[in-house]
């Protein structure tokens, strides 16, 4: 680590997209608009499952104002046998998810799309679109779908030699768990389920594409990757990624959801027949049905500890909806749920369920919440059998520097202990608790990314810094890049811009996901300013016509040191900059690389609920989120996501799940029966930042983003069993659920 | 896409009219938060539109005689939220209006909209049929009155026929001794639709109960006046015993749907709690804790 005056770095400065934002003014994708616009508008399959036998386009394209029609003949075809992986996507399974071919595997799967002078014009076209259909028998949950006689979405995927909805398996072994079990003197083992949640972002999708008629496109979307769509709209329609800009707008919200694309190819295929700019937005309801949720699951934990508290052998069984396309994330499941512990016999194994249901996405730490559920109770009441705190079990088995992870690596310095101390000495731990109140405690892991990265370091005439990355800020990125800029220059906070660049204004660099986004831009931008603190000492040393050697950076100034120390007056970066054309021209460099060295995240949660024991209701009343962030840059946005993410996790435990109705459609598509928690649901969510300095990390940097969400799930659930003295074993726990195990039915 | 065409009506003659012309094609238009949603999911495809927000009459708050209003069918529930002495007189009413959205909603929601929108969960509907409101209608043959708990006929139905408008709504003199009460389950604290609701009105006298209501919503087609939960009520010092009684009764008057929202089950049991919780705390009203 640099030795750094942390004048700016753990400051809270203000955010600068703040008053754009506060005042309407920030540029969305839905806001964007061109001259000679017109409107996409998609057909959206009303089966859960279905053969096409035919799509009769004709009496759409005859309507009025109907500019173009396509379905999956105009989208580029990924053979079956084939992968094409880009990110955690592959073509073969994208091709089919944006434009359904030959079958539509869920409620809402797209089957045509409509471009109309309109948005309404367009939206009757679809209507008048005729399609022919045999309906198949389908499959929603993981029951039904692995079932002997269930009916097959994907001819050509196997499982133990025959068709099947399992689409895949992961697995993670260490030591040898039936001589574990046999060592251990308690054993618990119990099954767990959880229903798919979405990241509930406010922003739908949406997006405007403009071919222009030298073929090349220009997109405006939100997104959580300007190089992800880029490269999969090229995928879907075949126009080369050179000639294919993709410019990023400000994002409403996004949490994973927004690493995949659904419109873009669509209306770059529109744009491109009609030689006219298409938009397409999404409505909430489309958004819901067909844009991802993360996965629902069922899964089996088995955990051994001896007397004195020591876990000798665990297993997880999970299986995870992967939507309709295979890709659940079986590996936060099965890679996280056992990584805070030091377990000597260890197995985990996901199995990757496809079913009629829309394809999942990325979600906050993806299948790590779903992972750490299960096991972060059965830990409870292993806790509970031993008459230990469950804290201290923790602490007994806990991970720590040297100790080699369940799903493979061995971990260097980090600070999960740390998190369990500070649960233990918190005041909160130690309150009293009320009438039917309870308290439960869990934690977490998340891996964190690093990844390709670059950015753009520029000093401007009037001898300020512009900074450009490439990826979307969805959780305070600008801020906190501003914060370590400021800082590694020695000037104030406000002279720094940073910006996010576009497809073609900036290298490339891989999407906002996995928690990556600061430690990796944080990196190339430290070199870039290393390469820019040069830059500016030789300028001064040509001014003073000395050795540049002789020169310091200090404080925003250029001071001659050495034997020259005290010989001239220092140089500002406006001074150097003002005779930056004299000196040699713009002063300014850019760094590019693949980071390396992101290491995981630990979080331990405190939470107390309230259950009203005549109807069933969980209210939490206090809650309390530790976390080792490694270094926080920007403390109040690192506060934000851990409250954020705690937010998320308490929907996903109480109140928010996907409803399938008997005909296989989603029942609960606005956000009156999808109940994510409003403000009043809440309590004051605290934090506490832990940090203990990721070692590979110029600043320090973990990623911070996704594992405050991987406790809560438990946490909730323990906290609802110290209250009315039942274990629920699903979620969400809602009133009906809960009054039920209240009354022991 | 259909036109539609927009009326802002000046009288209660000139919207009956419009309507009863309109041949069923017609809707009314006042705070709009059901309808203008309703139009835009593709619910309602009115061919007119007819704002009865400018008619005097029913954007009104009336104290017709001491301690007995009337309430034009439009008025928003901030305003009338800000008429103090109806909301000290009808303090479960407010509550279960103020429960109608959030603060944006309230400046625009009236609880003549509630009312015929004619949900069976509409959160106001049960304290009005609690209160012994009754519904005043203009329609081409004049004007009738109608009591709250005859005004559903089934979910997003009501009495009013063609060219029949909802003009106001007027409560009882408040007789002293008395208040009421409006809960509701939800899973969410805010922002939500009831699973269950239940009013209760009651008058007590050196601590008997001489008057009594109650109704409950979302657990039948329409909501409901539950008589005999009612009369058992009156003569009574509304014990723990007798609250048991009135909450089984509740149990037996339900008869809910299984939905996305609740069980058969579920919504039965939190009736009979609802109940009990209410009439405590009107209780508590009367008594000024």
């Amino acid at each position: 680590m640099n030795e750094i005056s942390n004048k700016w770095i753990g400051k809270n400065t203000v955010r600068p997209d703040g008053a754009e934002k506060v005042t309407g003014r920030a540029q969305y994708s839905s806001d964007t608009t061109m001259p000679g616009m017109i409107w996409g508008h998609v057909l959206r399959s009303p089966h859960p499952h279905a053969k096409i036998i035919s799509i009769n386009t004709k009496k759409a394209e005859a309507l009025a104002g109907v500019k173009s029609v396509i379905t999956s003949k105009d989208i580029v075809d990924f053979p079956l046998d084939t992968p094409v992986i880009l990110g955690i996507q592959d073509m073969r399974w994208m091709c089919r998810n944006v434009m359904a071919r030959d079958k539509v595997l869920f409620h809402g799967h797209p089957l045509a799309a409509v471009a109309a002078t309109t948005e309404a014009i367009a939206e009757k076209a679809c209507d008048l679109i005729e399609v022919e259909y045999e309906i198949l028998p389908w499959a929603i949950d993981i029951e039904d779908a692995i079932k002997d006689d269930a009916p097959i979405l994907h001819d050509h995927i196997q499982f133990n030699g025959k068709p099947s909805n399992i689409a895949g398996t992961l697995e993670h072994k260490k030591g040898d768990i039936e001589e574990g079990f046999a060592k251990a003197d308690v054993i618990i083992e119990k099954h767990f389920k959880t229903e798919a949640v979405h990241q509930g972002y406010l922003e739908t999708h949406s997006c405007l594409v403009s071919v222009a008629a030298d073929g090349r496109a220009t997109i405006w979307s939100s997104s959580q990757g300007q190089f992800m769509v880029r490269a999969m709209t090229s995928f879907l329609t075949g126009i080369p990624q050179s000639n294919i800009r993709a410019i990023p707008a400000e994002i409403g919200g996004g949490f994973g959801g927004k690493t995949i694309v659904y419109l873009e190819p669509l209306a770059t295929v529109l744009s491109q027949k009609t030689g006219r700019p298409v938009k397409i937005v999404m409505n909430r309801e489309d958004t819901m049905r067909a844009s991802g949720p993360t996965s629902g699951s069922k899964s089996t934990i088995k955990i051994g500890a001896t007397n004195d508290g020591k876990i000798v052998a665990a297993q997880g069984i999970y299986y995870l909806q992967a939507g309709a396309f295979p890709g659940s994330p079986i590996r936060g499941a099965a890679g996280c749920s056992l990584a805070p512990y030091d377990i000597p016999n260890a197995h985990t194994f996901g199995y990757d369920v496809v079913s009629n249901r829309s394809k999942v996405a990325a979600y906050r730490a993806p299948g790590a919440p779903i992972g750490a559920y299960g096991v972060e109770c059965v830990l409870d009441e292993i806790a509970e059998a031993l008459k230990m705190c469950p804290l201290e079990l923790r602490k007994i088995n806990a991970a720590k520097e040297g100790t080699k992870a369940v799903h493979g690596p061995v971990f260097p310095k980090m600070g999960y202990i740390e998190t369990l101390d500070a649960a233990i000495n918190h005041p909160h731990y130690k309150a009293p608790l009320g009438k039917h109140q309870g308290r439960g405690v869990a934690s977490g892991f998340w891996f964190n990314a690093g990844g390709e990265s670059s950015a753009q370091l520029n000093i401007t005439e009037d001898g300020n810094v512009v900074v450009t990355t490439g990826h979307p800020d969805i959780g305070g990125s600008r801020a906190s890049i501003a914060n370590i800029t400021a800082e590694l220059l020695g000037i104030h906070h406000d002279r720094v811009s940073v910006l996010i660049g576009d497809t073609a204004t900036i290298g490339y660099s891989n999407l906002t996901g996995g928690s990556r986004v600061l430690f990796a831009s944080a990196m190339v931008v430290t070199e870039s300013a290393q390469i820019v603190i040069n830059q500016l000492k030789q300028r001064a040393a040509k001014i003073w016509g000395i050795d540049e050697d002789a020169i310091e950076w200090e404080n925003g100034e250029a001071r001659p040191a050495g034997d020259n120390a005290g010989k001239f007056a220092p140089l500002t970066l406006a001074e150097i900059a003002d005779k930056a054309t004299a000196t040699g021209g713009p002063i300014g460099a850019g760094y590019q690389v693949n980071t390396e060295g992101a290491e995981g995240g630990f979080a331990t949660h405190i939470c107390d609920v309230e259950v009203d024991m005549d109807l069933g209701i969980v209210r939490v009343k206090r809650y309390t989120s530790i976390q080792d962030v490694g270094k926080a840059i920007h403390p109040d946005y690192v506060e934000g996501q851990l409250q954020g993410g705690c937010a998320q996790g308490i929907g996903w435990a109480l109140s928010e799940e996907y409803i399938y109705n008997k005909d296989g459609h989603l029942d609960n598509t606005g956000f009156l029966d999808y109940r994510m928690p409003v403000c009043s649901d809440l309590p004051m969510l605290d934090t506490v930042i832990i940090e203990v300095p990721n070692p590979k990390h110029p600043q320090g940097v973990r990623g911070v983003g996704e594992v405050p969400l991987v406790p809560p799930l438990a946490a909730i659930s323990n906290a609802v069993y110290q209250a009315i003295g039942k274990r629920s074993y699903s979620l969400p726990m809602s009133p009906p659920k809960v009054l039920k195990i209240i009354e022991g039915n | 896409m259909s036109e539609t065409q927009y009326l802002a009506a000046k009288t209660i003659d000139e919207a009956v009219t419009a309507h009863s012309k309109a041949n069923g094609s017609a809707r009314f238009l006042a705070g709009g938060t059901d309808l203008l949603v309703q139009i835009k999911s593709g619910i309602k495809k009115p061919k007119l539109v007819i704002d009865i927000k400018k008619i005097v009459e029913l954007n009104t708050i009336k104290e017709v005689s001491d301690n007995e209003f009337v309430v034009g069918a439009s008025v928003s529930g901030a305003n009338l939220n800000r008429n103090n002495k109806f909301t000290k007189l009808w303090p479960g009413v407010i509550e279960a209006f103020r429960l109608i959205g959030s603060e944006q909603i309230q400046g625009r929601a009236s609880l003549g909209g509630n009312l015929c929108n004619g949900s069976p969960a509409g959160d106001s509907v049960p304290a009005l049929i609690a209160a012994g409101c009754i519904a005043i209608i203009a329609g081409p043959d004049g004007k009738k009155e109608i009591p709250i708990e005859n005004f559903h006929k089934g979910p997003g139905k009501t009495v009013l026929e063609n060219g029949e408008m909802l003009v106001s709504l007027k409560f009882p003199k408040r007789e002293i001794n008395s208040s009421d009460a409006y809960l509701r389950m939800t899973p969410r604290t805010e922002m939500d639709i009831a699973v269950v609701g239940c009013g209760v009105n009651i008058t007590l006298e050196n601590n008997v109960c001489t008057a009594a209501r109650v109704s409950l919503g979302a657990v039948a087609p329409t909501p409901l006046l539950i008589k005999d939960a009612s009369d058992i009520m009156i003569g009574t010092d509304l014990n723990s015993d007798i609250l048991d009684k009135v909450a089984n009764l509740c149990i037996k008057a339900c008869n809910p749907i299984n939905d996305k929202r609740g069980t058969i089950d579920y919504r039965t049991k939190v009736a009979g709690v609802l109940l009990k919780r209410s009439v405590l705390i009107a209780i508590d009203r009367i008594k000024g804790n």
